[in-house]
Formats: structure tokens, sequence, C-alpha cells
């Protein structure tokens, strides 16, 4: 195989997991909430995910739970945020904090254990593509699942009214209050199917692609999506293509170093943190004018919170 | 092959060395034997670590990783049943940071006069501890002191390369590609001496036998252990080693790979009934005991335990051991293993006996000179046949 082909491959893989949380936390600040606790709600899906995994022996169930765990989680922040006014960052890392306590403590028993995970599943036709079916076709089922809820959120956030109260919500809250809906209830149902979708991110990473269940086993990979949702300047679309590219930066140092390519590693394993700051520098105005009304207060009140 | 008839002058310069070496370390050897705590005469009760009712263990990870940390926790076991009046303490998940020197206090203030610091980052946090508390022992595993010892600080560790020397035959063996890969954490002396090793080991059977090398710069991210571990499948290899702290993800790839796994830290044949080969795992009980015995009798400061102590198959227990082997590998290919063990526990043994080549072509180590443990700890190049790079 050729090296882009296993970088591309290895984006895709390495990147859904961050492709959910991305978009989740889309969904999230449409509705002008930023949630820092999304790297909590990958690690509560991911420790759910596995425990129910491994107990029911069904990864379904355990996705389903851990989509659950994530919500959950998501919700806290919801409630911190929306209902007593605190700052969202703080809050964020609260429940961030909070997570990596009690993913520690429910799953310690569960890091020996062995599950049945999900399998990779080759489609007939489209796996046998060259380049298009390696990349694309030949992975686990939450992979595929990633190409039909990627899109669906869009559309739902820019073809439904129940996608014009979020994103109102996001922008101009008093005009949802105008027409009798509550803003801050619309807000919360946003905050927690973005925790909802980065449980299902953190799911795919514990019983899906690695097999297995480690405390902090997320390791960031919540924040890479939270940077991302800037950079794909709040579009569910664009997340697909910044996930994969963040993916890809995560596989290219394997694949170089396979290979024996003299690259200092270090700086390998620097570049999806690297691209991250150059993007932001590179977009930063031009995104920033294009971010939800109500989060660009969120950022010039931020001492004080929203 | 494997220069097992070194020139009789160099046999006899390497028998007087073993003989210097094991004078020095006589007072360790006389206590390795014994396995009950030491009664009678009432040691100096000033003397550090002495006078506790409890032993602290912290490590960096979580307690069953099948790994590193998990290791530790299951020779605390043996700890608490060999010193039956102590309670012993444990505490998983510590950070390199501060977070180990309160842990290290709680546990200080909850009767521990003896503390074993356990991952190679706890060394700073260990070192002001044992600043602040001179009446308790603090011991380090796997970094190493440089400058002066406090009376009450130290560092041990095995020689781990000996075991993945040997698995590295069994690699050999195995391979039909001949691309052996090997997932690490960092580029440390002690991965780069475990990765040449196990290049050395496959090549002493299998001369085309290379290791590609692919780090993760962390001591434990599945994600990506599972990258690399793909890499290493796509470029051909059929045999996966590693080094980090949780085995489990790369154990798992190989094994739904349909690919031969070397594990490390732990015996974890049971996540991989097909392919496992063998691996280096631990068991530190009986060092542990050697170490809580000479410092219950107050003889820790000056000895063998207040300095930076590594043992190996050489001279005396090495708590690394070869794990069981998997059903594939051969009695031949066991026996091998076995005289090759016995061979590398003699004065003229060792993966590193010269020449040893580098990368680049250099020689690292001169024709049938073979260094020393403490020389092996600072390795800092990969050696022929490896495929892979050190940050420059």
């Amino acid at each position: 195989m050729s090296i882009l082909l296993d970088v591309a491959t290895g984006g895709v893989r390495g990147g859904t997991s961050i492709l959910y949380a991305g978009v989740g936390e889309t969904v999230s600040e449409r509705a002008g909430v930023i949630n820092l606790g999304t790297e909590g709600s990958m690690l509560g899906g991911a420790c759910a995910a596995y425990i129910v995994a491994a107990e029911t022996g069904n990864p379904w169930a355990g996705v389903m739970v851990g989509a659950l765990a994530g919500a959950v989680l998501a919700g806290v922040h919801a409630v911190l945020v929306v209902k007593k006014g605190a700052n969202q960052f703080a809050s964020g890392l609260a429940v961030l904090f909070l997570s990596l306590g009690l993913t520690s403590l429910f799953g310690s028993s569960y890091v020996g254990r062995t599950i049945s995970p999900f399998e990779v599943w080759e489609i007939p036709g489209l796996s046998s593509i060259p380049i298009v079916g390696p990349v694309l076709f030949s992975h686990d089922p939450l992979v595929y699942l990633s190409f039909v809820m990627v899109p669906l959120v869009w559309y739902v956030l820019f073809r439904t009214r129940l996608g014009l109260l979020v994103r109102t919500a996001g922008e101009r809250s008093e005009a949802l209050e105008v027409h009798g809906y509550k803003a801050s209830r619309v807000r919360m149902g946003a905050v927690i199917v973005g925790g909802f979708f980065a449980g299902i991110g953190g799911a795919h990473l514990s019983i899906a692609y690695t097999n297995s269940w480690f405390e902090n086993m997320v390791a960031g990979r919540g924040f890479i999506a939270v940077a991302l949702v800037i950079f794909a300047s709040w579009s569910p679309m664009k997340v697909f293509g910044g996930a994969y590219l963040f993916g890809s930066a995560l596989a290219l140092g394997p694949a170089l170093q396979a290979r024996g390519i003299g690259v200092n590693q270090f700086a390998l394993h620097v570049i999806p943190f690297v691209l991250t700051v150059v993007v932001l520098a590179a977009l930063g105005r031009r995104t920033i004018s294009s971010a939800p009304a109500e989060l660009k207060r969120v950022f010039e009140n931020a001492p004080s919170g929203p | 092959m494997h220069h097992r008839t070194p020139k009789l002058a160099f046999a006899t310069v390497a028998a007087l060395a073993a003989l210097t070496l094991s004078a020095c370390t006589a007072p360790a050897d006389a206590e390795s034997t014994s396995t009950a705590p030491v009664t009678g005469d009432m040691p100096d009760a000033s003397a550090p670590g002495v006078g506790g009712t409890a032993i602290g263990f912290i490590t960096v990870g979580p307690k069953d990783d099948y790994g590193y940390n998990q290791a530790v926790i299951e020779a605390s076991a043996v700890i608490g049943e060999a010193f039956p009046d102590m309670e012993i303490l444990t505490a998983e998940n510590i950070p390199e940071d501060d977070t180990a020197v309160s842990t290290m206090e709680q546990m200080i203030d909850r009767g521990a006069k003896i503390i074993f610091a356990t991952s190679y980052g706890h060394l700073d946090a260990a070192e002001k501890v044992a600043a602040a508390h001179p009446d308790v022992v603090v011991v380090q595993q796997g970094n190493t002191i440089t400058g002066d010892f406090l009376p009450n600080e130290g560092t041990y560790f095995g020689t781990v390369y000996e075991p993945m020397y040997l698995a590295g035959i069994a690699a050999g063996e195995a391979t039909e590609t001949n691309t052996l890969g090997y997932v690490y954490a960092f580029p440390i002396p002690q991965t780069i001496a475990n990765i040449n090793a196990f290049e050395l080991g496959a090549k002493s059977v299998n001369p085309d036998a290379t290791v590609v090398a692919v780090s993760t710069s962390s001591w434990c991210d599945p994600a990506a252990q599972r990258e690399a571990a793909n890499s290493l499948l796509s470029q051909g290899a059929d045999v996966l080693a590693q080094h980090q702290d949780c085995t489990k993800t790369v154990i798992d790839a190989a094994e739904a790979a349909g690919v031969f796994t070397v594990g490390y830290h732990a015996d974890a044949s049971e996540l991989a009934p097909e392919g496992w080969l063998t691996g280096a795992v631990w068991d530190w009980g009986p060092l542990y005991t050697d170490i809580v015995n000479n410092i219950l009798v107050g003889e820790f400061t000056g000895g063998p335990y207040n300095a930076n102590f590594r043992v190996g198959y050489k001279t005396g227990t090495n708590p690394f051991v070869l794990a069981p082997y998997g059903p594939s590998v051969s009695q031949e290919t066991k026996d091998l293993i076995a005289e090759q063990q016995e061979w590398l526990g003699t004065a003229d043994g060792s993966p590193f006996v010269g020449p040893v080549v580098a990368q680049d072509g250099t020689v690292k180590v001169a024709d049938g000179e073979i260094p020393s443990y403490d020389e092996v700890d600072g390795m800092d190049y990969f050696v022929e046949g490896v495929v892979g790079n050190l940050a420059g």
C-alpha cells in the first residue's frame, strides 16, 4: 500500500471519533453554548460503551449506552450554564474532571476485560473499488453510520424548523422568546444532543477502533474536536474534512516511521496540534465573524459568563 | 553466531570482572534467599524506613492494565503476604507531578516508612519526599539518580532486554515476512535497548529479520497504538512486539490480524490464544522482598539499594522473566531459548557482545567486548537491522 493510501485510510479510521464529537459540538455551538466538556463526554461514552459491550456481548448496546452517557455528562454542563448561568469554560472543564473521575472509578475493573467489538464490514462492490474502497469502505459500522448521521445533522440544522430554532437560539435568542419558545430549552437540548454525539465518538474509540478501555484514553481528541468546529466554521459537512485531516495528521507519524523515513518523531506527533494553531491563526478573523452571535457573547463576556 | 567462544584472554578478564561485581553485591545476594521478614536482633530504630506500620506503592497507571502497573500491584500483594504486620497501601493512576508528592505524604501520614514510587517519571517526586522525610525510605523503579544519594533514597530495576533478546529468538523463528513490528512509547535508553536486543535475538536465528520500530509518544494512548499497529501490519509485519504501559490494544490488533505477538509487562496470552509467542514479564516479588528486608533490618543506608541498583541474569534475581510460550513455539525453539538464557547468565553472555553496529554503520561495541548493565542503560542508538529513527 502506498503511504498516501495508508494515511488516508488511517485518517478516516482515526478521525471518526473526532468527527462525531465535532458534529455534536457544532450543534451545541450553533445554539450558543461552547462545551469544553466534549472531551469528558467522549470519555464517558468510551467507558460506558466498553462496560456495556463487555457485560452484554453486544457492541450496539454499548454504543447506545455510550451515547447516553455522553448526553448525561453534557446535561450537567447544560444545567450549569443554561439554568444556573455558570461560566461556560469553567463548567466545561468541571464536567471533564467529573468524567475523568467517574470513568476512572467505574472503568477500573474493566481495563483487563475483553469484549466482542465492532468488526470491519466489507461492503460488496464498494469495498473493492481501487483507492476509494480501502479508504472509505473497509471500516467498522460506526464509520458508515457517520456517513449518514453527519449529513442528517446538516439537514436538520439547515432545512427543518427544529434546526431553525437551534440556530436562532444561537443567533438571536430574543427572537425565539417573541415567538413563544424558550431559548433555554432549545439550548439545553442542543448541548445534550452534542454530548450524545460525543458519546458515540468515544464509543468508537473504545469498542470499534482500539477494543480497549484505559483511563483518559481519549487523550485530547475532544479538545481537537472543539477546535475543529471553529476550523469548520460551524458547518457539519466541513467537519467531515476537518476530522479526516486531523485523523490523517495522527496517522502520518506511524506511516512514516513504519517506512523508516527519517523525520523527527516529536515533530510528527505535534503536527495535529500545530495544524490547529495554524488554522485558527489563518482563519481566525474570518471564521469568528461567521460565529453564532450568542457564541461571540460567550467569548466577549468570558470572565462574567453569559 | 552467538559469540559463545570469545578469546580466552577476554574470558579471563570477564570472569575477574564478574567476581568483583559479585563481591560488590554480596549483601544483596546474601539476602536474596530469604523470603520472610527478618526477626531476631532489633534493628537500629533511627535508621530510615524502620518502625513503620505500612508500605506504600504508587503507580502511574491502572492496576489491571495487563502491563507495568498491574505487575507492581501484584507484587505488592506478595509483600503483604511476606510481611503480614505491614499494611499495604497502593495508589494507582498517580501523575508524575506534585500529585505524586502529596500521595506519598498521605501514605506517610498513614504510617508508611517505605515507599515504592514505580514510574520512571516519579523520580522528582520521590526525591522531594525523601528530602523532606529523612526517616522514610523512598525507592524509585527504573529511573537513575544522578549526583549524590540521600541516605534514604535509591533506584532499582531489572534488565528487561535480556528476556527481550530471548523473545526475539522466538520471533525470528516465527516470522515468514522477516518483518517484526515494534510499537514503543518514547525513545529512552530502556526502550532502545529492548528494541536492539529484540533485533539481535531475532537475527541470531534469522539473519534477514528486521525490526520496524514505531513510537506513539505516550505510555498509554490506545488509539495511537492501534494506528501504529495498523501501519506496521500494512508494511508486512507478522510479529508485533511492544514497550509501553498498556499493552492490550496492540495484542488485540495482532490477534485480529492473525499475526504473532510478543507481550510485555504481563502474561496476556489469554488475549491472543493463537498468536501469542512469549514475552518479557515482571516478577517483582523477590526483589521487593529483598529491598524491604534490607530496609527493615536498618541496613538501607550505604547498602546496595541506596544506589542505582540494577540486576540481571548475571547478578541474581532479574525481576524480568520470560512469559509462558504460546502454542506455535516449537520444542526446538524452546530448547534454544533455554540454552541462550543460560548463556546470558554467564560472564561472557550478553545480547550486546561486540561487534555491535549502529544503523549508520559505526561500531558501538568493539569485537568481543561486553557492555556493562550501566553502559546498556545509556544506549542511544538503534542497531543495524532496526528500521526506525530516533529524534535528531
